[in-house]
């Protein structure tokens, strides 16, 4: 069984500028895989070597197997749902949605069916006579998609398809999409460069920055174990502290605090330490319970979130970033006092470089 | 969030009285803005138009002088003269010719414009208007230099070891100073039409497994389709009543509507005819350019 996509050292160059740096990459059958980054980081660009839409200068690509080589668009098992939609102007949604399998020849009364069912399934059986500029963001989302989805290629590659759709939308069409992706069992690439909804929607995310391709894993190992301070500050908020690895495999931070996880570091070697502001938690009494990592600080300010209070915190090892929940039950703290910070040992990341 | 300080603007009820008076007051502004425009083409355009129309009713007396009495319909009879139909036939015939080879010529030079940097794209642009910097008339000459007996075209046949060739004073001449001359109306709207397309579409089509010709034909020409029109429009109206290219390059046997037209005025001192004439290409004229733009409009 070989895997639906599968990258080795593609490189892709534009004159001097380097747009994709050897990417090895191998996407599973059925997976819901996003690509994560920046703009300008590659990833639209590695996209569109899987559509064909550019070749790779360097290294190979295969779809089930398969070399691509230079074989163009039209002859590659995918289909793509661009960032614009795409939709053609001059013909109605039905036309729209046929096209692909007019072009492989299908018969008439097959496209018409197939055509049929699709827009059934996104909920647009009733628009089939309408022209795209006739319909709402949302609808010309979901026409792109059936589009793209009618012709069952081996793999979808979605441009930032949501980029368009406003905040409430654009989360209800993420649920939508994942529904829709286990419904029909193709793979889904989906490149995007809100982490929200990489999280949310992925069963693996690659994480991209200037043209490399940083770290592979799922939602939970990506947020919680970040492994380059890029992924680390890329998704969601955390407090990086810097120290310095000790002779004995401990980390030395500022303020004389020791923690554990340099193992296998040589000596001397910077890195940092990762915490996320939820995991950490404010004492007012000094009492901390046992196991903890503690640091003693300085509330420097407090902000009301609604359902959180954020507070920055002045420590010796560094400013920390805190949140905590407003609920019942949970103190909280006046700038200007003194606190404790600690948090498990577990909850903190080591990333090196 | 809006915290800034601002004084509360008075309430004003707005009554469908001062909805109209603003309304009339833009359209006014509005027009006072293109008065000078319209009062330009009102006295240069359409009184010459209204004066050549009611000449077309008018009497030809036997020393060619125009009488305005006795209105009939004498001139509009004579359209139906078979030299008038051979003539017209003639000059719609070469107009649809000039029309395609301009497209034809046209259509991949826009597509390749529109598809540089923008950049090269300007600075090409440039290049098609370049002729038009000096004037239609010399341009015209020149192509008489060319085309004569004792010229380039013709000097290099007989290097060759060929005979003379005279192209000049045929219809092949006019049908190539007709098509120089016009190219760059067609090449603008079309590239126009192609610089503002959405090349995503383009890789859509490719996407949903069109080749690159089927993709063009699907969805490159369709779209492109207005510039297209307009083009054709640009072109072939002025090449239909076209007077200047044919009358120095032409034959003297091959009249076209141009200078029927203007004989009619000059050496046939036959006014209200020529009026009839005019007033008939243009009806013609504009009758088709309506079916065409509506035809167009469809396919969009």
């Amino acid at each position: 069984m070989s895997e639906a996509v599968e990258l080795s050292g593609v490189t892709k160059r534009f004159g001097d500028f380097t747009a994709v740096d050897g990417i090895d990459l191998a996407v599973g059958d059925g997976e819901f895989f996003s690509l994560l980054g920046p703009s300008g980081c590659g990833k639209t660009t590695t996209l569109r070597m899987i559509a064909g839409f550019e070749f790779p200068t360097e290294g190979s690509l295969r779809i089930h197997g398969t070399e691509m080589g230079l074989l163009p668009p039209n002859k590659r098992p995918v289909n793509t749902v661009f960032q614009s939609y795409a939709l053609f102007p001059h013909m109605n949604i039905e036309e729209n949605v046929g096209f692909g399998l007019l072009m492989k020849k299908v018969g008439k009364s097959e496209i018409d069916e197939r055509v049929k069912r699709t827009l059934d399934m996104v909920q647009l059986g009733s628009r089939a006579a309408a022209k795209p500029d006739q319909l709402s963001g949302g609808q010309r989302q979901r026409v792109a998609l059936a589009r793209a989805l009618v012709n069952e290629p081996e793999v979808l590659l979605l441009d930032e398809p949501l980029g368009a759709l406003d905040l409430k939308l654009r989360q209800s069409m993420q649920l939508e999409l994942k529904e829709l992706q286990h419904r029909v069992g193709i793979t889904f690439i989906y490149v995007t460069h809100d982490q929200q909804e990489a999280l949310t929607m992925s069963d693996r995310i690659g994480v991209m920055n200037e043209g490399r391709l940083l770290q592979v894993d799922d939602p939970e190992e990506l947020y919680e174990r970040p492994k380059s301070r890029f992924v680390a500050n890329f998704i969601g908020e955390i407090n990086l502290l810097d120290g310095t690895v000790g002779s004995g495999g401990e980390i030395e931070l500022g303020g004389d605090l020791r923690v554990s996880g340099g193992d296998g570091l040589a000596a001397g070697t910077s890195v940092g330490i990762g915490l996320r502001p939820e995991r950490i938690t404010l004492h007012d009494d000094g009492m901390v319970p046992d196991g903890r990592v503690a640091l003693p600080g300085t509330v420097a300010s407090r902000i009301y979130h609604g359902d959180y209070y954020a507070y920055a915190v002045e420590t010796p090892a560094g400013h920390i970033d805190v949140t905590e929940e407003n609920r019942a039950g949970v103190q909280t703290h006046d700038e200007g006092i003194r606190v404790v910070v600690s948090w498990d040992p577990s909850a903190s990341t080591v990333v090196v470089d | 969030m809006s915290t800034e300080l601002r004084d509360e603007p008075e309430a004003v009820e707005v009554t469908p009285e001062l909805e109209a008076d603003a309304e009339r007051a833009q359209a006014r502004q509005g027009f006072l803005v293109a008065l000078p425009a319209l009062g330009y083409l009102i006295l240069f355009f359409a009184v010459p138009l209204l004066i050549v129309f009611v000449y077309s009713f008018a009497t030809r007396s036997s020393t060619g002088r125009t009488l305005l009495q006795d209105w009939n319909l004498d001139s509009y009879r004579r359209l139906w003269d078979p030299l008038v139909g051979e003539i017209a036939l003639r000059s719609v015939v070469l107009a649809v010719l000039t029309t395609v080879i301009c497209l034809l010529l046209s259509y991949p030079l826009a597509y390749y414009m529109a598809t540089r940097p923008p950049k090269t794209r300007n600075l090409m642009m440039v290049l098609v208007l370049i002729p038009f910097w000096s004037n239609f008339l010399v341009r015209t000459y020149a192509w008489r230099v060319l085309l004569g007996s004792d010229g380039p075209i013709s000097q290099l046949s007989q290097a060759l070891g060929g005979e003379p060739i005279r192209i000049l004073f045929t219809n092949t001449a006019v049908l190539i100073g007709l098509v120089y001359g016009f190219l760059p109306l067609m090449v603008i709207p079309v590239y126009a039409a192609l610089e503002r397309m959405d090349w995503s579409l383009v890789e859509a089509a490719r996407d949903l497994y069109a080749p690159g010709w089927a993709a063009f034909r699907k969805v490159t020409f369709p779209l492109s389709m207005p510039g297209v029109i307009a083009g054709s429009v640009l072109v072939f109206i002025p090449t239909l009543g076209a007077y200047v290219t044919p009358a120095l390059l032409g034959g003297a046997r091959t009249t076209l509507l141009g200078d029927y037209i203007v004989s009619q005025f000059l050496a046939a001192r036959n006014q209200p005819f020529g009026s009839a004439l005019s007033v008939a290409v243009m009806v013609v004229m504009l009758i088709a350019v309506v079916i065409y733009f509506r035809r167009g409009g469809r396919t969009l």
